[in-house]
């Protein structure tokens, strides 16, 4: 992964700036850093071994872990769990996404809407999130509903609150160009509203995918069969570290890929930004 | 010649009460058509606020615009408006931005093209159709903003001190191109600008107003020929007379 989340602010600012594209060189460094931690981590485990420090148990050396994703990517389990995943997040994300954005964009451009709902988003906001999981378990039970759901609840707050500052920051000035070419409101809309404020709805997306592979673990913990959050849960309970450490690694992996997804989205829209 | 535009007793008070700052008295204007108007005043004179009123962006405390006979009630497409700061959509071309108008129109794919190769042809852009704001220079956006306006086919076009924000070069060039355009399109123009010289070298009429309250202190007309030279007697002739005028509005402000 690119970068260590250790926190939510972290996590935030991961989602936020992503990894830049590096050139040729800093690949290769990159390659330099990856190899040197996979020799620190053998170093260190071997070293466990050979001095039996504690139980090696603990601490499985990165080749183990990496056999281990790889025995059950070929024995076919590793399928269903990161398909569980993946449709959890895709699911509950796109919910989240359509929901901000959509009512992101009706509290921005009409005060009334926005003084009926930032009250109730400005109260929910500072709750953490995993704080309501017990509640969304309670409400709708253990199944795939309140893992969805909990994603959509926990991606919508980010994406609403950029949607609504992209809507507000446009320029009134963009506005009244576009009526004196004789813009109808719902021209303004598309032609005008909507793409002056997709660099900061997209940046809200990012944010919402990086939260959603932030959560989906957590409750994935919670009475789940499948899914890589219930592999590392799993894994605990039969001290099979391998299996966590690999789990956690797919799941990093599974959370690049979709920010750069991400990125490559905007890439292709915000063409326009750059020279 | 038939009159374009008729402002009847427009008035405009800014302030919670709708009185306490009042911008603009009393002012009463026809503007025929073909002409290029051009309103010249002290800043702070309300010049650009008679602009926004004409354009429909904001509405005056009392009086009326009409517009062809019609009053104006907000924004609309037979007013096309330039504005100092470029204004153009960063996420459109150049040839996206000068045929926007004519997209709202639902103008058929190619005659908009046929429109709008026309026009970048006319602001001497035809090469750089393809590329975004961005990439472009304050001059050449300027450019862009006074094709996608008069692509439109608007009766009248609104400019609010289009060339403020260019360099001396830069701007006594786009005088230039838009005197010759002018010369080709003969549009209805309501200029707004606070260069005497840009005034006389562009005006078929310049109207000085006063310092705030805005109100008309005198009207020229510049019976100089279309294509003019700033540096002939005559053309320097109007610019001290019209100088005198505004500066008389000016020392006010500082008394």
């Amino acid at each position: 992964m690119g970068s260590f989340v250790s926190s939510v602010p972290d996590l935030m600012e991961w989602g936020l700036r992503g990894s830049a594209p590096p050139p040729r060189r800093a690949w290769r460094l990159r390659l330099v850093a990856i190899s040197g931690f996979l020799a620190l981590w053998s170093l260190v485990s071997g070293v466990v071994v050979v001095l039996h420090l504690f139980n090696p148990i603990f601490l499985p050396g990165p080749w183990l872990v990496i056999g281990k994703v790889l025995e059950l990517g070929v024995k076919g389990q590793l399928w269903a769990h990161v398909a569980a995943t993946m449709q959890r997040v895709a699911v509950g994300f796109a919910t989240g996404a359509l929901a901000a954005v959509v009512l992101g964009i009706l509290a921005g451009h009409v005060r009334v809407i926005r003084n009926l709902v930032e009250p109730i988003v400005e109260l929910l906001r500072p709750i953490p999130p995993l704080a309501m999981l017990p509640l969304f378990i309670v409400w709708i039970g253990i199944g795939e509903a309140s893992k969805v759901g909990f994603i959509t609840y926990a991606t919508f707050f980010p994406m609403f609150l950029t949607t609504v500052h992209g809507v507000r920051q446009i320029d009134p000035l963009l506005v009244r160009a576009a009526q004196s070419l004789g813009a109808t409101p719902s021209q303004l809309f598309v032609r005008v509203i909507l793409p002056a404020a997709l660099p900061e709805i997209l940046t809200g997306l990012r944010l919402g995918v990086a939260l959603s592979f932030f959560v989906i673990v957590i409750s994935e913990f919670i009475g789940a069969e499948h899914g890589l959050g219930y592999l590392i849960n799993d894994g605990r309970n039969f001290f099979l570290v391998p299996q966590m450490l690999g789990a956690a690694i797919v799941l990093g992996l599974l959370g690049y890929a979709g920010n750069a997804l991400v990125r490559l989205f905007e890439r292709r829209l915000l063409r326009w930004q750059s020279r | 010649m038939t009159t374009r535009i008729h402002v009847q007793r427009v008035s405009k008070a800014f302030g919670a009460d709708g009185r306490s700052a009042p911008v603009l008295v009393d002012v009463d204007l026809e503007v025929p058509e073909h002409e290029l108007l051009c309103i010249l005043g002290p800043s702070g004179c309300g010049k650009s606020t008679l602009l926004n009123i004409i354009a429909g962006f904001i509405a005056p405390t009392s009086g009326r615009v009409l517009v062809d006979g019609a009053p104006v009630t907000g924004p609309g497409a037979e007013r096309g408006v330039v504005f100092q700061e470029y204004v153009l959509f960063p996420w459109l071309t150049v040839a996206g931005n000068v045929e926007f108008g004519l997209v709202l129109k639902g103008t058929p794919a190619a005659e908009r093209r046929r429109i709008t190769t026309r026009y970048l042809e006319l602001v001497g852009l035809a090469a750089h159709a393809e590329k975004f704001p961005v990439q472009l220079s304050g001059g050449m956006k300027q450019r862009v903003a006074i094709a996608r306006a008069l692509a439109n086919e608007p009766a009248i076009v609104l400019m609010d001190e289009p060339f403020g924000a260019l360099d001396a070069q830069t701007r006594e060039t786009l005088q230039d191109e838009l005197s010759r355009i002018q010369r080709l399109e003969h549009k209805t123009i309501l200029f707004v600008t606070h260069s005497i010289r840009e005034a006389v070298y562009l005006a078929d009429r310049v109207l000085v107003m006063t310092s705030a309250p805005g109100r008309i202190k005198r009207v020229f007309d510049i019976k100089l020929p279309e294509v003019r030279d700033r540096f002939a007697r005559e053309f320097t002739d109007y610019e001290s007379e019209i100088t005198r005028v505004v500066k008389e509005e000016v020392a006010k402000v500082h008394e």
